[in-house]
């Protein structure tokens, strides 16, 4: 008789679990639950981008996206935010590989991209808040600020969760527990750039022309 | 529950408390005192009987820090039986207002009150009572309807629960810290903006509904995951009970309807703590924009409460009536396609907005629409009784009356379907009736009937069958007193929440309506006198492992099952796996092998308190509190992550040694 060996805690087996298995035919539920959760987030997402659809004209006589938007400056937050996504990806191969260093120094590699990313947009945020053109000014920019911000908001829980991990590598090493945690990482980080490029070709890009 | 609305400036908010003053308190309100002092006095007697019989240990060990399904489960159960005494106080509450205050007479309850009474119980039946007692029985059974361990994720678990808690408790400060809201169940923007309502009611409201949301979704992701995952060999999706089908749809609804309402709140909430124009009237502000959003979280929301009573009743039936279910896939595919069409229904809820015929037209075409897969379903339980050896035990009773009473509820809500009739009958007493025909008729009799069920699973004994049987008259007679004279009062036109009413020949129904809660009020005392009763006779009450002569592998465990569930892997072949084992004359081996489990941990509970001290300093605006508390949440979290030994083995001696004690009970 075969036990029913299930990964319980979502992830695969620690360095310090027995080592006898007689069976794995359950995978780890984690990365299927991850997926769900980002599908939900997504949903959030969706909620706030219709909220956008709704009220992006509403400027109650404040300015619109042309007086406020500045292309270069969104382009390159987008560049910062995409390069990111490929240092993870880099990181992600070197881990592979079992290479602590060099996935150490490139997820370092990826929260620098990454903080650069949010201390732009905060300085985007402090700008237009100082010219008069916060949240408050219309529901145009309600919208404006809360889509923006949940995605930001995302990004920096996103560096927390990057440190942590980074710690836990150093200290544990490229356990089976730490791969099943980076890539799950790795998943909400490229997810977050897929939001992005929404943010980008909806809130920005379509709005200038 | 302050009687006067306070307005304070923000000069006189303190860096310390806020916005929390003296006044907040109302010990000047009779009522109030009342309560307060019985709830006081009750928490001492219980914290000394606690304390003698030395509980505290195996209450902390066992229950709240407990990864294990089964006892989340209950415990969700627990949570909504109490939550359920609060909501029905608030009914009768407002059933008793209504049949005095006729022709200029004022009643008992001033509107301000009155108004924080109908919008506390909409909010507590609906997400403290209803949501947990489906989130309780999807815990309890699923896992064991799969032949899984426990859940995909048992930690989160334990926290999704916690935070419900933290939300309901929220709710129950509200009553003598501050005042509730006063704006109707869905807090409908502008009343509920910060323009005309600036108590802290409305935060309270929207701060328990999002800290129990994000349990809600957690626990949503969770047990998607576990079907996905964690299904017995050679379980396929179509062996599944109907009851795990009717969970993974109750899910996915979940997941993909719950973040609505997360982000509509967080508009509501921005708009009221920062000045943000999402719903307000100036400034480019959008109100129906509310509405929409709010309604497509809420519709998916009723059919969140009643796939898994769906579901339930499918077992029981079967069950009952000795015959595999009739129309299985039939039943599966009706239930998929009412998970589907419950997202393109929402306009349903305010035709009246005046988006125009054609829209009109469209969400009543798809409303009747959903009447053909719910007909399909009546006539497959229908025809499961039919020609079968049918037992009238009281789950069954249940059923019965659910059958009759919710063929009722659909009829009415076909009607409101039509929008010229919904035009006439919009926020009418004939809108109360029709979804408390469905709600009560449905959710409340279903989760009677699974408790009924599953009790002996539970606990090893069943419930006393005679005070089940009187607390099903009362509840279905009192559903009938109660409800009819609102139908007939919302086809001559009167307004739902209504404080008091000039037209005296109205009063005789919310008389009629009033005995009809008392009536349930009945009901609700023998539910419970029968809980008593059938502790106390546990001995003569209990039973083996499979009371029922039941069908599907929830029941193949022990009973109470052993916290592993199944002692061995088992390998399904079809479905109504259980009956198929009994048939094949299956035994356990006595090759028994070490099992993996996960280890119980207090980090739910913490944060989950954390987020309640959260929830209530950025009610009163006390921010160091609030940075505090959530700052601590964090942290909270990120040390559990540090500790990667989350699992134990449980020794194959322990398992042997755990079912000689089945064996022998």
């Amino acid at each position: 008789m075969t036990m029913l060996d299930t990964p319980l805690t979502g992830r695969v087996e620690g360095p310090k679990g027995p080592d006898h298995h007689p069976d794995h035919h359950h995978a780890s539920p984690t990365p299927i639950g991850f997926w769900i959760y980002l599908m939900s987030d997504c949903i959030i997402f969706a909620s706030l981008f219709a909220a956008y659809a709704v009220l992006g004209n509403n400027f109650a006589g404040g300015p619109g996206p042309k007086d406020l938007f500045e292309p270069g400056f969104v382009l390159m937050e987008t560049a910062l935010l995409l390069i990111s996504s490929v240092t993870f990806g880099v990181a992600m191969l070197k881990a592979e590989k079992h290479d602590m260093d060099a996935t150490t120094m490139w997820l370092v590699i990826t929260g620098l991209f990454g903080a650069g990313f949010i201390g732009m947009e905060l300085y985007e945020f402090n700008h237009l808040i100082h010219i008069g053109a916060g949240p408050d000014r219309s529901g145009f920019l309600s919208a404006f600020f809360l889509l923006v911000g949940t995605h930001g908001l995302h990004v920096t829980f996103g560096l927390v969760w990057l440190c942590v991990m980074i710690a836990q590598i150093r200290m544990k090493g490229m356990i089976p527990a730490n791969m099943q945690r980076l890539s799950t990482l790795s998943m909400f980080w490229h997810f977050l750039d897929l939001v992005w490029i929404g943010v980008f070709s909806f809130v920005y890009l379509v709005r200038l022309i | 529950m302050a009687t006067e609305a306070h307005v304070q400036a923000p000069e006189t908010w303190s860096p310390i408390f806020g916005r929390l003053t003296l006044d907040w308190i109302p010990y000047h309100e009779p009522i109030l005192v009342g309560t307060f002092s019985a709830i006081v006095l009750g928490g001492i007697a219980a914290v000394l009987l606690m304390t003698y019989f030395k509980l505290w240990g195996p209450l902390w060990r066992d229950w709240i820090t407990s990864v294990d399904h089964k006892k989340i489960g209950i415990m969700y159960m627990v949570l909504g039986f109490i939550m359920f005494i609060r909501g029905f106080a608030d009914a009768l509450m407002m059933r008793a207002q209504q049949a005095m205050a006729a022709g200029g007479a004022e009643g008992y309850l001033p509107p301000h009150h009155y108004d924080q009474v109908f919008t506390a119980h909409g909010v507590i039946m609906i997400f403290f009572v209803a949501m947990a007692f489906i989130t309780g029985i999807m815990n309890f059974v699923m896992p064991t309807q799969i032949g899984a361990r426990d859940v995909a994720f048992p930690f989160l678990n334990n926290f999704s629960f916690w935070m419900t808690v933290a939300g309901a408790l929220l709710v129950n400060i509200s009553l003598f810290i501050g005042e509730f809201a006063r704006v109707g169940w869905l807090a409908f923007p502008p009343l509920s903006g910060s323009a005309f309502s600036s108590g802290p009611g409305v935060d309270y409201y929207l701060w328990a509904l999002q800290i129990a949301g994000v349990g809600t979704t957690l626990s949503g992701v969770n047990l998607l995951a576990t079907i996905f995952k964690m299904r017995a060999k050679g379980m396929k999706l179509f062996d599944m009970p109907v009851f795990t089908w009717t969970t993974l749809c109750t899910n996915v609804l979940i997941v993909a309807a719950f973040p609505v309402l997360t982000a509509t709140l967080t508009m509501l909430t921005l708009d009221r703590y920062l000045d943000f124009h999402f719903f307000t009237n100036d400034l480019g502000g959008n109100a129906m924009m509310y509405v929409n959003l709010i309604w497509i979280w809420g519709h998916p929301e009723v059919y969140i409460l009643i796939l898994p009573i769906f579901g339930v009743f499918s077992e029981i039936v079967s069950t009952f009536s000795g015959k595999p279910l009739f129309g299985y896939k039939t039943m599966v595919w009706a239930t998929a396609c009412i998970m589907v069409l419950s997202f393109v229904v929402w306009l349903h809820h305010f035709f009246t907005m005046g988006s125009g015929a054609n829209v009109n037209t469209f969400f009543g075409i798809t409303t009747m629409i959903i009447a053909v897969p719910t007909g399909v379903k009546v006539f497959n339980w229908l025809f499961t009784m039919y020609k079968g050896r049918v037992r009238f035990e009281v789950p069954m009773l249940w059923t019965t009356g659910f059958i009759v009473t919710f063929a009722i509820g659909g009829m009415t809500g076909v009607l409101l379907a039509v929008p010229p009739v919904d035009f006439q009958l919009h926020n009418t007493l004939f809108l109360i009736a029709h979804f408390h025909n469905v709600i009560i008729g449905g959710v409340v009799f279903g989760v009677y009937a699974a408790v009924t069920f599953w009790w002996p699973k539970a606990f090893g004994f069943k419930l006393d069958d005679k005070w089940g049987r009187r607390t099903f008259w009362f509840w279905c007679v009192g559903f009938y007193f109660a409800f009819m004279p609102l139908y007939a009062l919302g086809l001559m036109g009167v307004t739902r929440r209504l404080q008091s009413y000039m037209d005296q020949a109205w009063q005789i129904y919310f008389i009629i309506a009033a005995f009809g809660a008392v009536l349930i009020a009945c009901g609700i005392a023998c539910g419970f006198i029968n809980f008593a009763v059938s502790i106390l006779r546990r001995k003569e009450l209990a039973v083996g492992n499979d009371p029922w002569n039941a069908r599907t592998l929830d029941w193949a465990t022990q009973s109470p099952p052993a916290n592993y569930n199944f002692p061995q892997d088992i390998v399904v072949t079809g479905r109504d796996a259980f009956w198929k084992m009994k048939q094949d004359g299956f035994k356990w081996s006595t090759n028994y092998t070490d099992i993996h489990m996960p280890n119980n941990t207090a980090t739910g509970v913490i944060v989950a308190a954390m987020a309640l001290v959260f929830g209530f300093a950025m009610i009163w605006y006390i921010w160091w509190l609030a940075a505090i508390s959530f700052i601590g949440m964090i942290a909270t979290v990120i040390a559990h992550t540090f500790n990667y030994n989350q699992d134990h083995w449980i020794p194959a001696s322990k398992v042997a040694e755990t079912e000689a004690k089945g064996e022998v009970a």
